[in-house]
């Protein structure tokens, strides 16, 4: 038995402590605004924030989370408010969706790192989140909104 | 009642209906006047477009079931004003479950904040036809969408006429609400809804449609899509987010090569595997398989992890059978051996053969492009619950109507036991029109008496694919003394969507025919197009844009080399070949196709290819000076019956490190709904085509796909996407019909960026993807 917080709760999983984060999250704890695009740390879909640093939760165990705060989509504002998903609404970035939720929690990661980053620093810090609709000009424009308010 | 309150019911989907905030205490009243709206929905198999209002005709009645008009099937109005729009088409990232709801909303005079959509599950006799390809969702119900608002409306205005005892020509609606000038009486559309439900639904012949200068959505491009939110707050629910109590995860080994088939399996390591539960057969069909599954073998277990973990931990002696051999190096030299000698005549203008002889000089390119995986975000995923006879499912799918169909059929059970569900799509680009993955789940949950899930993992994606086909263009070009091309003979050779379908199909199709090779729009006199046999080896599927890429790629740059060979500019060169303004005459062409719909609405019409060049050119500051290492291209592209143009200037540095500095794309769709949906698919197809263009590749060896994932298959990612991308809307004439716009986007961006490669460094590609070709 092992025992993780996710999104501010405590959790616990008697089942095999390797299992892949991603899919504990999916499966197991019903929080399936995480997602599955490649489950070898490819595409960035299955991004979640643990202890404020983007991890691909594909390659990430259960049991490596111990003691560490993980954040989902579903936590990352209490609202949905965060002004990463404002700024994405606003754009209207999304086409299909479903890389979103992580791009959104990479981008939340990085504005946390570095407040102010330049469409260079934007790019490259975005580069690991595959969108193959390509919103990728959207999302650049959206980071830099969020981090900026303009 | 007419307009109902709930348009029957939509299961799987309990959050969106959460999400209009009726209150539990309407449903009584609510179920009162249920069951009322299917009884008397009329289906049409004949296009309805044939009204005088409008000027033109599509190919909506042709398709499978036609097209339903009918407020009763499509708008429910609840007591609260709730108005509730049935999206009967797919989502798969085009936006199609905001814009034809819109259209809804925008002839019915409804406030869109008080609009709530629910998807229609799959039913055709009920929606009309729901198969949600071809880039034509717009513009098959632009009218049908038009016509059910304003039947709703007209319902709703005559309710209010009569309630207030007034004539109905002095009612109107407007904002939600009817309102009698005359008296300064209006009431909401909740308070009419039980009444206007009485109302007889009108004729189609008799609706008045609103002026379109009075359009407050149409066009606008000031609307969200509906799923906004929940896509970044993570709610927004696809395939795989769908969990059922009791539900098992599965995943499935298949046959490495298509075709093959399981002959033993050792189990015994992948039932230690912690959350394993059971392993066990997955029928398969014979190739050319169609829709159905491969067959293999399913790991389940009580979470997708493990499933997968068994999976790796299996021993399976497969059968490779017929398809074995196939091997993308020969088979390329197979291809290119083909494209050199006379193939079946498909396009004959004059007499190429004789004109190529008598030219003064020939320019030959042959063009090669290897098959393609989608890989759209969300690999394939399915839920199904058989329970007795009867089967439901929630899934991810194009085509909603088909996946009920197949449902039947594989199960042996008549299609009213079967409810298919549909959820957002993750991208689809043609995958998700092939239901194999749901009936997988299906076939699985009927053995083990449970629901289940099937997953891919994004190694069976690629290596299970129903791949874009593999293709050789080759063009001879025969010009006279002048410079001028007197001779244009083009062979295509691939293996076509057909041999999906049909055992030892080797031609391909008229609608691959009719992707840019029997309607190349060019104004030449002698011009001769051919389709050299070609057999498939693997599952053959559309891919968004399908042929299309293949053969912009070939002819446009074919554009380019002349140019180059006659020291002309890239477009004046492309402006030349096009030709006059015209309608293309296809007279020698036995089935011209053109993607379905009549001529004399959506004719080949060079004009329209014209300005979009001219359009490209001016905005895309065509010409301009750029710096050194950098260079220009263009190219134009009719397809889905668009037109399209895209200039892409580029750089290339050192180790051939490609740089897109800017993308320009004009595009004449016709009478559009919303533009800025229009614009986010351009904006995606340049990422799809860039994608395509430096690294698509899928090879085979031994019949085995040679990649899996996202290392050896790579696509564009954020650092090397266009720095900017421009889009241009050609405004539409006020009677131009609609047309696509999901697809068209994609076939002109490799051609124009090869065209600027080759401005940029003076080498002419003419195999795709470009990989390394650069680097030296």
């Amino acid at each position: 038995m092992i025992k993780v917080k996710i999104n501010g709760q405590e959790q616990s999983w008697d089942g095999d402590p390797d299992l892949a984060l991603l899919w504990y999250l999916r499966d197991e704890a019903g929080l399936t605004g995480t997602k599955f695009g490649c489950g070898q740390a490819f595409c960035g879909a299955c991004t979640v924030i643990v202890d404020k640093q983007a991890v691909r939760s594909c390659i990430t165990s259960v049991s490596d989370v111990v003691g560490r705060e993980v954040t989902t989509i579903e936590g990352l504002h209490p609202t949905g408010d965060h002004a990463v998903q404002k700024a994405w609404r606003q754009v209207n970035v999304p086409q299909c969706g479903f890389c979103q939720a992580g791009q959104i929690m990479q981008a939340a990661a990085l504005l946390n790192e570095n407040p102010k980053p330049s469409h260079d620093q934007i790019r490259e810090a975005m580069a690991g989140n595959i969108c193959r609709c390509g919103c990728y000009q959207r999302i650049e424009n959206a980071v830099h909104l969020a981090s900026t308010g303009v | 009642m007419n307009i109902i309150t709930k348009p029957d019911k939509f299961r799987g989907f309990e959050r969106h209906i959460q999400d209009t905030n009726i209150k539990v205490e309407n449903v009584s009243r609510r179920s009162i006047l249920k069951g009322l709206g299917i009884a008397g929905g009329f289906v049409l198999a004949a296009p309805v477009m044939s009204r005088p209002a409008f000027a033109y005709e599509t190919g909506a009645g042709k398709m499978p079931h036609g097209t339903v008009v009918d407020p009763r099937v499509f708008v429910a109005i609840a007591s609260d004003g709730i108005v509730t729009i049935v999206a009967h088409r797919a989502e798969m990232g085009t936006g199609v479950r905001t814009s034809l709801p819109l259209i809804v909303a925008e002839e019915m005079e409804a406030d869109w904040s008080r609009v709530r959509v629910q998807q229609a599950h799959g039913d055709e006799v009920k929606f009309g036809n729901q198969d949600t390809d071809g880039s034509r969702s717009t513009r098959h119900y632009l009218i049908p969408m038009r016509q059910i608002g304003a039947s709703a409306r007209s319902m709703l205005e005559a309710a209010a006429a009569k309630r207030w005892g007034v004539p109905v020509t002095e009612v109107k609606a407007a904002n939600h609400e009817v309102v009698h000038a005359a008296s300064g009486r209006r009431i909401g559309f909740g308070d009419l809804a039980a009444d206007a439900a009485k109302e007889s639904v009108p004729s189609i012949e008799g609706l008045k449609l609103k002026d379109p200068k009075d359009f407050r959505y149409l066009g606008k491009g000031e609307v969200s899509i509906v799923d906004l939110r929940d896509i970044t707050v993570g709610t927004a629910r696809y395939g795989a987010d769908v969990r059922l109590p009791g539900m098992k995860y599965a995943v499935i080994a298949r046959p490495p090569v298509t075709g093959g088939k399981l002959v033993s399996f050792d189990a015994a390591e992948a039932m230690k595997v912690s959350g394993v539960e059971k392993v066990m057969e997955v029928k398969g069909w014979p190739w050319p398989s169609k829709f159905q599954p491969l067959g293999g073998v399913a790991v389940i277990a009580r979470n997708t992890g493990a499933a997968i973990k068994g999976r790796d931990a299996l021993k399976v002696v497969w059968d490779d059978g017929a398809n074995g051999k196939y091997e993308s190096v020969a088979y390329r030299a197979e291809l290119e051996e083909a494209s050199r000698k006379p193939g079946l005549v498909v396009r004959k203008d004059g007499d190429a053969d004789a004109a190529l002889k008598s030219a003064d000089k020939v320019i030959v390119g042959e063009y090669y492009l290897p098959h393609l995986a989608h890989v759209s975000m969300e690999p394939p995923v399915a839920v199904a619950d058989v329970k007795g006879d009867k089967v439901e499912v929630w899934a991810p799918v194009q085509s909603p109507g088909g996946t009920r169909e197949d449902l039947g059929k594989t199960l042996g059970i008549p299609e009213d036991n079967v409810t298919v569900n549909v959820t957002l799509l993750g991208g689809g680009f043609g995958r998700k029109s092939k239901c194999d993955y749901v009936l997988e789940a299906a076939l699985l949950s009927k053995e083990l008496g449970a629901p289940v899930k099937v997953q891919w993992t994004r190694e069976d994606d690629v290596r299970h694919d129903f791949l874009h086909t593999v293709s050789v263009e080759r063009i001879e070009a025969g010009l006279d003394k002048s410079g001028k091309v007197i001779a244009w003979r083009h062979r295509s050779v691939a293996p076509t969507i057909a041999s999906t379908f049909e055992p030892n199909a080797v031609h391909e199709a008229p609608f691959e025919l009719g992707m840019g090779l029997i309607d190349m729009p060019f104004e030449i006199t002698n011009i001769s197009c051919e389709n050299p046999e070609a057999a498939a080896h693997t599952r053959i599927g559309w891919f968004r844009s399908v042929s299309n890429i293949p053969r912009a790629f070939a002819v446009q740059s074919m554009v380019g080399e002349l140019a180059t060979a006659t020291n002309r500019d890239q477009k004046e060169m492309l402006l030349e070949l096009i030709g006059s303004p015209r309608i293309v005459n296809l007279a020698s062409v036995k089935d011209p196709w053109n993607y379905g719909e009549p001529y004399d609405s959506y004719p080949i019409d060079t004009g329209r290819l014209r300005k979009v060049v001219e359009l490209v050119a001016e905005k895309g500051g065509w010409g301009r000076t750029v710096p050194k290492g950098h260079g220009l291209g263009i190219a134009v592209h009719r397809s889905f019956v668009s037109y399209i143009a895209t200039i892409v200037e580029v750089s290339v540095g050192e180790k051939g490190k490609l740089t897109v500095h800017q993308v320009d794309t004009a595009i004449d769709c016709g009478t559009y709904v919303n533009p800025e949906r229009i614009q986010s698919q351009i904006e995606g197809a340049a990422i799809m085509g860039l994608s395509l263009a430096k690294y698509g590749e899928i090879t085979f060896k031994d019949g085995k796909v040679q990649q899996g994932n996202f290392d050896d298959f790579p696509v564009v990612r954020m650092d090397e996407a266009p720095l900017v991308t421009n889009v241009h809307i050609m405004p539409p004439g006020p009677d131009t019909p609609p047309s696509g716009a999901g697809e068209p986007g994609v076939p002109p961006f490799a051609p124009a960026l090869i065209n600027a490669i080759f401005a940029a460094t003076g080498k002419r590609i003419r195999a795709l993807p470009i990989g390394k070709q650069l680097e030296i």
